[in-house]
């Protein structure tokens, strides 16, 4: 089952805010692996070959946390979306 | 400001049992939560314990909206498309006392947080906690996202989960690593009730559990987990960050492989597929305990390392913390005491209980198995391959399978690392 069809399954309340921001796109560019690209159980991060940064999906968020620990550089600012968004869970 | 004896971060098993505990003892308390009511942003595999559980609410499972009680539990080791597995099984356990039963946490925390309510506990939902605050060194509240948001407290406890992004800002845990969380992913397949309690050889509503190590995660340190639900299975695995990041798959890749195997095929086969679900599971164990506490604040739950992943424990860990917490702020805000040394207590308290003891038994696995990673993929193979041949009946005598079974053994690993790998084990256990 592709990911997409599984996020399909996610409700979420989505913010018109981002809750996730990179701190310093540089920083990406000089990263060799990555992680944040694959790591993300949501696959959040992409790396965006015309624009030579990583686009962030922040709607698809499953708010692990996952990339904020993960970040080699600790370049991703990864904060909970504000009170009564993102995601909610059907039965968890 | 409006001001509360006990104000707690989450409304999770570990904050819900913390406000319980507080408020039978008296105390106007409050619990503060990001979701649109505890649950929405919960999640775990999810084995739910009797004992810690019936220490917050007794005989909670006449009412609580449990899933299965678990009456058997299967170890198992794949290795390629091979299983090796080990099972107990007492339909005793169907029965109370029991020991575990399988639940879905939107429904069972919502439920808890209705008994919270009943004890007189105030839930604050829909509101995310930034910081605490401060009067000199005493912590005296939180700040909420609301406007106007600041609430105060005489204590307050923190049971954020294993993002601990207010125990990190007040000084009480250090940044997490990739070698102290692991991810863990999770799918809900919709199976009728018959087809699970025939796949699983079960009596109408009982439950089973199965833990899978070994090629489930790749042979990356972690467990692949299938457990039973009323209607549904709940089909996951969780790996260490440090070892993801390595292997350059995704979660999802990993839960797929764990779905095509030809064991867990058969488990799911024409199940549909309900939710997909992603969590950080805090793995630092008792190294990465973070300081439990200081003036006026305590940590419980997961945001205190209270995992104990071998044992795949976590919620009952939670449940036992969070009650001493509410029990322990209680006792200092009626002495009028809520200093450092008077929370202290609650650490004191915690490790006298098998929370604190459990994981000090456990210290040096994970450095253990991070260390020696063939561990998780040489030993499937070699139990796998021993066991295929043991039960190979081709007129080979006995005697001979034998040594063909160690030879086999001993040229994936010499007689010497084998030794070394079973007492480096048996001393990272001891």
């Amino acid at each position: 089952m592709k990911l997409d069809d599984k996020l399909y399954l996610v409700r979420f309340n989505t913010d018109k805010l981002n809750h996730i921001k990179i701190l310093n796109n540089d920083v990406c560019l000089r990263c060799e692996t990555k992680p944040c690209t694959f790591i993300c159980p949501a696959h959040v991060y992409d790396w965006d070959e015309e624009e030579n940064r990583i686009a962030v999906g922040y709607e698809g968020c499953l708010e692990c946390g996952t990339c904020r620990v993960g970040c080699p550089y600790e370049n991703i600012k990864w904060e909970y979306p504000r009170g009564g968004f993102g995601v909610s869970w059907k039965n968890g | 400001m409006e001001k509360f004896d006990v104000i707690i971060v989450g409304g999770g098993p570990a904050g819900l049992s913390a406000a319980i505990s507080a408020a039978r003892a008296g105390m106007k308390t409050v619990v503060i939560e990001r979701g649109d009511f505890p649950g929405t942003k919960n999640v775990m595999g999810g084995v739910l314990y009797t004992k810690a559980t019936e220490e917050i609410v007794p005989e909670f499972w006449k009412e609580a909206p449990l899933e299965r009680p678990v009456i058997e539990q299967r170890y198992g080791i794949l290795s390629g498309d091979e299983l090796v597995s080990a099972t107990y099984r007492d339909p005793a356990w169907a029965e109370p006392p029991y020991n575990a039963h399988t639940v879905l946490r939107v429904k069972f925390d919502r439920w808890l947080a209705e008994q919270a309510v009943k004890e007189g506990v105030m839930i604050i939902p829909e509101t995310v906690v930034e910081d605490l605050l401060y009067h000199n060194d005493k912590v005296v509240g939180v700040r909420t996202g609301r406007p106007e948001g600041d609430l105060g407290a005489e204590v307050v406890i923190l049971a954020e989960g294993a993002n601990n992004f207010i125990a990190q800002k007040a000084g009480l845990a250090p940044k997490l690593t990739p070698d102290r969380v692991a991810v863990a992913v999770k799918e809900i397949i919709a199976l009728p009730q018959e087809k699970i309690e025939d796949r699983f050889c079960l009596e109408p509503g009982q439950g089973a559990t199965i833990e899978l190590f070994g090629d489930s995660t790749a042979g990356m340190l972690g467990t692949a987990f299938v457990y039973t639900n009323k209607d549904s299975l709940s089909l996951g695995l969780g790996v260490m960050l440090s070892q993801l990041t390595a292997s350059k798959l995704t979660p999802n890749d990993l839960l797929e492989r764990l779905k095509a195997h030809p064991y867990i095929k058969r488990l799911i086969q024409g199940g549909e597929t309900k939710e997909y679900l992603a969590h950080l599971l805090p793995e630092g164990g008792y190294k990465a305990i973070p300081k439990l506490y200081r003036q006026g604040v305590m940590v419980v739950g997961d945001t205190a390392m209270f995992v104990n992943g071998l044992h795949r424990e976590g919620s009952n860990l939670a449940m036992i913390s969070g009650k001493i917490a509410g029990e322990v702020a209680a006792q200092a805000i009626k002495s009028g005491d809520t200093s450092e040394q008077a929370m202290s207590v609650y650490a004191t308290r915690v490790s006298d209980t098998f929370v604190v003891q459990d994981l000090y038994n456990y210290r040096n696995i994970n450095g253990f198995f991070e260390n020696n990673p063939h561990f998780l993929k040489v030993y499937p193979e070699i139990v796998a391959d021993s066991m295929r041949m043991f039960f190979t009946a081709d007129g080979v005598p006995k005697r001979e399978r034998l040594k063909q079974i160690m030879n086999n053994a001993f040229a994936k690993r010499s007689k010497g690392s084998i030794l070394k790998d079973l007492f480096g084990a048996w001393r990272a256990l001891k």
